[in-house]
C-alpha cells in the first residue's frame, strides 16, 4: 500500500463522518420536540401550537436533507474506502447497517415526505401518527448504527473462519445486545436531544430578546428546558455507564482518557487537568482528585485500573500469541482439509489474539520475519494519541455538566416563575447554541480517535482495512468531499438564518376560526387574551 | 443458535440473490422515476411553475424511495460481503460521481424554492437534472462492466482485494463502448418510466410534453437494449466454473476454478423459462410506448414497470451464478457459491427482511394512496410545504 494511503483514507472518512453527524442530533432531538408540540396540539387545540410544529418543523425539514445527503455516503464509504475492513467483518458489521435501512429509515425516510405533504390531506390524529413514526424511526436509526460501531469497540459474538479468512457472526443477540452498544445509543441519542434542546432554546431565547413571536418562544423555551433537562442528565449518567464499560472492554483507550501511565493502586485518582507527555510517559502539572477515577471505572475500592506502560507490555504478549496464532492460520490455508489436528489446536488457542499479529503488517509483510524491535513497535502502537483525547474528553464531560445546569435554570423559570427569563440569560442561551455539536464531535473524536490503532478493537488493525486505493484517487475525492460539503454547509446555514429571521408562518384562516369557536374562553388568569403579545422584558 | 439449519445454505443463498434482485428493482420501479423525473425536469419544465409542479409531484415520495438505493447498499454489505468490499472500491470515481450527484437530490428537492432568486432556482434545476442523469447512466455503465468482467484479483494469503490500473484510468476504462451501451439503455428505461410517472400525476402541457420525450425514450431503451443482447451474445465471452460446483462450501471465491469460455447467452440453453426475462422487458416497453401515446395514466406506469422488473431480471439471470466475474483472474470472480455471509448472518437478515419488507410495501403504498391524484398549479402555489 502507498504511504499516506491510510491516513488519507482516515482523514476522510473522519472528515465525512463528523460532518454528517452535524446534521443527525439536531435530527435525532428535533424530531421528537416537534412531535411533542404537536402532540400538544392535537390534545388542546390551540393554534400556537400548530405554528409550533410547523414552524420547527420546517427548520426540521431544512436539517434534515443534509443528514440524509451525507448519510448516503456514510452507507457506501465502507466499500469505497475500507474494502479488506468490509471484507473481514462485512459478516457482522454490515448486518445492524441493512436492519436500520429495513426497520428504521425505511420509516423515517417515507414518513418525513407525508408529515410535510400531509397537513391537509391526513386527519390531525393520522398526522400526529406521521410525526411520531419520523422521530421514531429517525431514533432507531441511530440505535442500528450504535450497534454496529459499539461492535466495532467491543467484537463480541463472532469468531474468526480459517476459510474464508474473516470475522463470522456466532451470536446475533450477542451482537445486539452488546452492552457497550446499549450505553452509547443511550448517551448519543440523548446527545441528539440536548443539542435540539439547545437549539430551539437558544433561537427562542434570540426572539424574546428581540421581542417578537413571545408567545411561541416562551412555550418553546418550556418544552426545550424540560425535554433538555431529562436528556442532559442522561447524557451524563450514560456517560458514565459508558466509561464503566470501558474499563474491561477497551481498557487502552480509558488509560489514554485518563493519561494513566502507571498502574495506580485502587482506588485511582482522577486527574482533573494536566498536560499529558507521550514520550515522558507522565503527566505535567497534573491537579487529582483522589479515589474518584478508581469509583467512575470500576465502581469498587479495591479493584485497580491498569496504566498504558502495562497495557503495552501485555500487547507485546499478544503479538507473540498473535504471530503463532498467525503461523498456524497460513498452514490451515495451505493444507485446508489435511491440517494436522494440532496446528488446528493451536490456532483455537491463539486466535483471539491474530489481530496483534497483524499490527505488524505496518512494519513486514509476514508476521513471523517480524524482528523483537518490530514487535515492540506493534505494542507500542496500541497506545492512540494521549493528550488530544484527554482533553478532547474533559471539554466534553464540562459542556455535558454545563448543559444540565442552564437546562435546570430554564426549567425552573419556565415552570415556576411564569416563564419569565432575564436578559443575561437569554443572551446566554443564544451564545451557547453551538457548544453541543462541540461537545457531539468531540465525543465522537474520544470514541473512534481513542480505538486506534483497531478499526475493530484488537481484532482488525485501521492500516490494514484501507482499500488499495492511489493516492491520486484519494486526493480526488477528499478535495471534492470538502468543496462539495462546503458550499452545502454554507447553504444551509444560510437557508436557516433566513427562516429563523422570517419566524413562523401564521395560518390566519385556522387561528380566526379557532378564536370563534372558543371565544367563551378566551381569556387567560392575568386577564389577557391568548394572543395577546405580553411585553418585551 | 441452531435454528439456522432449518434452512440450508445453498437455499439461502439463492434467496439472498434474489433478494438482491428485487432491491434492485425495487430501486429502480420507486426511486427510478423519481431520477426519470429529475433528468427530464429542464426539458418538461418551462416556466418556475411548471417546474413546481413537477418538483412537488415526487417531493413527498423521492426520500421514502430512495431508501431502496440505501437499503440495498446495506443488504450487499451484510448479505455480498466480498461483493461490496470489490464492486465499491473497485468503481472508486464512478461512485464518487454517484453519490456526489445523489446528494444533489435531497438538497435540491428541499432548497431551490426556499428562496425565491431565479438565479437560485435554476442552479437548483441544473442540479437535479445531474442528479438524476448521472446515476441513471452510471448505473448501466456499472451493469456493463459488470457483464464484461472488472480487472480485480484476491490475493491468495488474505484474500484482499487488489485491482489492475491506476484511478483516472480506471475510471475512463469504465466508460468503454459496450458499458455506455448499457448506460443508455438504464438512462433512457427511466426517462420512459419518469414520463409515465408524469403522465400520472400532471396534467395538460407538461404531461404532453412528458409523453412525448418518454415514448421516444421508449423506442432507445427498446433497440438498445436489443443491441446490447446481441453484442453480448456474439462479442462478448461469458465465464465457467470448472469441475464439480459446491454450493455450500465456505465464502471463498479461491476455493473454486473459473475460465472464462462460451457465451452469457447460453444460460438460455440451459434453462430455457429465463427467456420470460427480456420478452417482460420488450412487452412492457412496447406496451408503455404505445400508453403513452394513448394518454393512459395508471396502466402506462405499471408496463414502465414490467419492463424494468424483465431488463433488469434479466441481467441477474444470465449471469447467474456469478454476481462479479473477474477478467485478470477469473478464479477471483464472485459467485452466488462463494461469496456470501455465514450461514448464520444469511438467516437473521432473511428473518428481519420477512418481518420488515411487508411492512414496507404497506405502509409505503398508504403513503401512496394519501397523496393519489393530480398536482395541479394551484396545489403548489397556495401551499406553503410545498417544494
Amino acid at each position: 500500500m502507498e504511504f499516506g494511503l491510510v491516513e488519507l483514507s482516515r482523514l476522510q472518512f473522519a472528515s465525512t463522518a463528523l460532518f454528517h453527524f452535524l446534521f443527525v442530533p439536531l435530527t435525532l432531538g428535533l424530531s421528537i420536540i416537534v412531535a411533542i408540540m404537536e402532540t400538544v396540539y392535537v390534545m388542546t387545540g390551540r393554534p400556537i401550537w400548530r405554528q409550533m410544529t410547523k414552524f420547527w418543523g420546517t427548520l426540521f425539514g431544512i436539517n434534515f436533507v443534509l443528514g440524509v445527503a451525507t448519510g448516503i455516503t456514510m452507507e457506501f464509504q465502507f466499500g469505497m474506502n475500507w474494502s479488506y475492513y468490509s471484507h473481514y467483518v462485512g459478516d457482522i458489521f454490515g448486518a445492524p447497517l441493512a436492519i436500520e435501512g429495513l426497520m428504521a429509515f425505511f420509516l423515517e425516510a417515507t414518513f418525513v415526505g407525508l408529515f410535510f405533504f400531509g397537513w391537509d390531506k391526513l386527519s390531525r390524529t393520522a398526522h400526529l401518527v406521521v410525526a411520531w413514526l419520523v422521530a421514531i424511526g429517525s431514533n432507531f436509526s441511530a440505535l442500528w448504527i450504535l450497534i454496529a460501531n459499539g461492535w466495532m469497540q467491543n467484537p463480541v459474538g463472532a469468531e474468526f473462519n480459517p476459510d474464508t479468512m474473516r470475522m463470522e457472526m456466532t451470536n446475533f443477540f450477542e451482537v445486539v445486545f452488546n452492552e457497550v452498544a446499549q450505553a452509547k445509543f443511550v448517551h448519543t441519542v440523548s446527545a441528539g436531544y440536548v443539542t435540539a434542546s439547545v437549539f430551539v432554546l437558544g433561537v427562542s431565547a434570540w426572539y424574546l430578546l428581540k421581542g417578537r413571536h413571545t408567545e411561541l418562544a416562551r412555550r418553546s423555551i418550556a418544552v426545550a428546558s424540560a425535554f433538555g433537562l431529562a436528556a442532559a442528565l442522561s447524557v451524563v449518567v450514560l456517560g458514565d455507564e459508558s466509561g464503566y464499560s470501558a474499563s474491561h472492554t477497551q481498557k487502552m483507550k480509558l488509560a489514554a482518557i485518563e493519561a494513566m501511565w502507571e498502574t495506580h493502586d485502587a482506588p485511582a485518582p482522577f486527574t482533573l487537568i494536566g498536560f499529558p507527555d507521550k514520550e515522558a510517559r507522565e503527566t505535567h502539572y497534573a491537579i487529582e482528585i483522589p479515589y474518584v477515577m478508581g469509583l467512575i471505572g470500576t465502581r469498587s475500592l479495591t479493584e485497580e485500573i491498569p496504566g498504558i506502560d502495562q497495557l503495552v507490555a501485555e500487547s507485546k504478549d499478544k503479538v507473540r500469541s498473535g504471530i503463532i496464532a498467525y503461523d498456524a492460520l497460513m498452514t490451515i490455508r495451505s493444507e485446508r482439509d489435511a491440517t494436522p489436528p494440532e496446528v488446528r489446536a493451536t490456532f483455537e488457542e491463539h486466535s483471539e489474539d491474530l489481530g496483534y499479529a497483524l499490527l505488524l503488517k505496518r512494519y513486514v509483510d509476514d508476521p513471523r520475519d517480524a524482528t523483537e524491535a518490530q514487535i515492540q513497535l506493534a505494542a507500542d502502537d496500541t497506545v492512540p494519541g494521549v493528550w488530544p483525547i484527554f482533553w478532547a474528553f474533559r471539554i466534553m464531560v464540562g459542556l455535558g455538566f454545563s448543559f444540565i445546569a442552564v437546562m435546570a435554570f430554564f426549567f425552573y423559570r419556565a415552570s415556576f416563575k411564569g416563564m419569565q427569563f432575564p436578559r443575561w440569560a437569554l443572551r446566554l442561551g443564544v451564545i451557547i447554541i453551538p457548544t453541543p455539536w462541540i461537545a457531539a464531535e468531540l465525543g465522537w473524536f474520544v470514541a473512534e480517535f481513542g480505538r486506534q490503532p483497531w478499526t475493530v478493537d484488537g481484532i482488525l488493525p485501521t492500516a490494514l482495512s484501507a482499500s488499495n486505493l492511489s493516492i491520486t484517487d484519494l486526493l480526488i475525492t477528499l478535495t471534492g468531499f470538502v468543496v462539495f460539503y462546503t458550499v452545502l454547509f454554507i447553504v444551509e446555514m444560510g437557508l436557516m438564518l433566513k427562516y429563523i429571521k422570517k419566524g413562523p408562518y401564521m395560518d390566519v384562516e385556522e387561528t380566526d376560526t379557532w378564536m370563534e369557536r372558543h371565544s367563551h374562553r378566551l381569556r387567560t388568569h392575568d386577564g389577557q387574551g391568548p394572543f395577546a403579545e405580553t411585553p418585551a422584558e | 443458535m441452531i435454528l439456522h439449519d432449518l434452512i440450508s445454505f445453498d437455499i439461502l443463498r439463492v434467496i439472498w440473490w434474489a433478494l438482491l434482485g428485487v432491491l434492485l428493482i425495487g430501486f429502480a420501479l420507486t426511486d427510478g422515476f423519481d431520477l426519470g423525473v429529475g433528468a427530464l425536469l429542464p426539458f418538461v419544465g418551462k416556466s418556475d411553475t411548471e417546474r413546481r409542479v413537477i418538483i412537488n409531484t415526487i417531493g413527498p415520495v423521492w426520500e421514502g424511495n430512495q431508501v431502496w438505493f440505501i437499503l440495498g447498499g446495506g443488504a450487499i454489505f451484510a448479505a455480498w460481503p466480498p461483493l461490496y468490499a470489490v464492486s465499491f472500491s473497485g468503481f472508486y470515481l464512478a461512485m464518487f460521481l454517484v453519490l456526489a450527484a445523489l446528494i444533489l437530490r435531497p438538497v435540491g428537492f428541499k432548497y431551490r424554492s426556499k428562496r425565491e432568486s431565479a438565479t437560485w432556482r435554476t442552479t437548483w434545476d441544473w442540479a437535479l437534472f445531474v442528479g438524476g442523469a448521472v446515476p441513471a447512466l452510471i448505473f448501466g455503465v456499472a451493469v456493463g462492466n459488470v457483464l464484461q468482467g472488472v480487472p480485480f484479483y484476491l490475493t491468495p494469503d488474505m484474500l484482499m482485494p487488489m485491482y489492475e490500473g491506476n484511478s483516472i484510468m480506471k475510471l475512463l476504462g469504465l466508460l468503454n463502448p459496450y458499458a455506455l451501451l448499457a448506460g443508455v439503455v438504464s438512462l433512457s428505461m427511466l426517462l420512459m418510466h419518469g414520463s409515465a410517472w408524469l403522465g400520472l400525476k400532471t396534467e395538460g402541457v407538461i404531461a404532453d410534453r412528458a409523453r412525448r420525450i418518454g415514448s421516444i425514450a421508449g423506442i432507445v431503451a427498446a433497440l438498445s437494449y436489443a443491441l446490447a443482447g446481441l453484442w453480448l451474445a456474439f462479442g462478448i465471452e461469458g465465464y465457467q466454473i470448472v469441475g464439480e460446483v459446491v454450493k455450500d462450501g465456505p465464502s471463498n471465491p479461491l476455493f473454486s476454478e473459473v475460465v472464462r469460455g462460451g457465451s452469457w447467452m447460453d444460460a438460455y440453453a440451459i434453462r430455457p423459462w429465463i427467456a420470460v426475462a427480456p420478452i417482460m422487458g420488450f412487452v412492457g416497453i412496447a406496451l408503455a410506448v404505445m400508453g403513452l401515446r394513448a394518454g393512459r395514466e395508471v396502466s402506462t406506469l405499471l408496463w414502465s414497470k414490467l419492463a424494468i422488473f424483465g431488463i433488469i431480471s434479466s441481467v441477474g439471470l444470465t449471469m447467474f451464478p456469478f454476481i462479479l466475474p473477474s477478467t485478470v483472474d477469473p478464479s477471483s470472480s464472485l459467485t452466488v457459491w462463494d461469496s456470501s455471509s455465514s450461514h448464520l448472518t444469511l438467516f437473521v437478515m432473511l428473518v428481519c427482511a420477512v418481518i420488515f419488507m411487508p411492512l414496507i410495501l404497506a405502509y409505503t403504498s398508504w403513503v401512496y394512496k394519501v397523496l393519489w391524484g393530480k398536482v395541479a398549479e394551484d396545489d403548489v402555489t397556495q401551499n406553503s410545504q410545498s417544494y
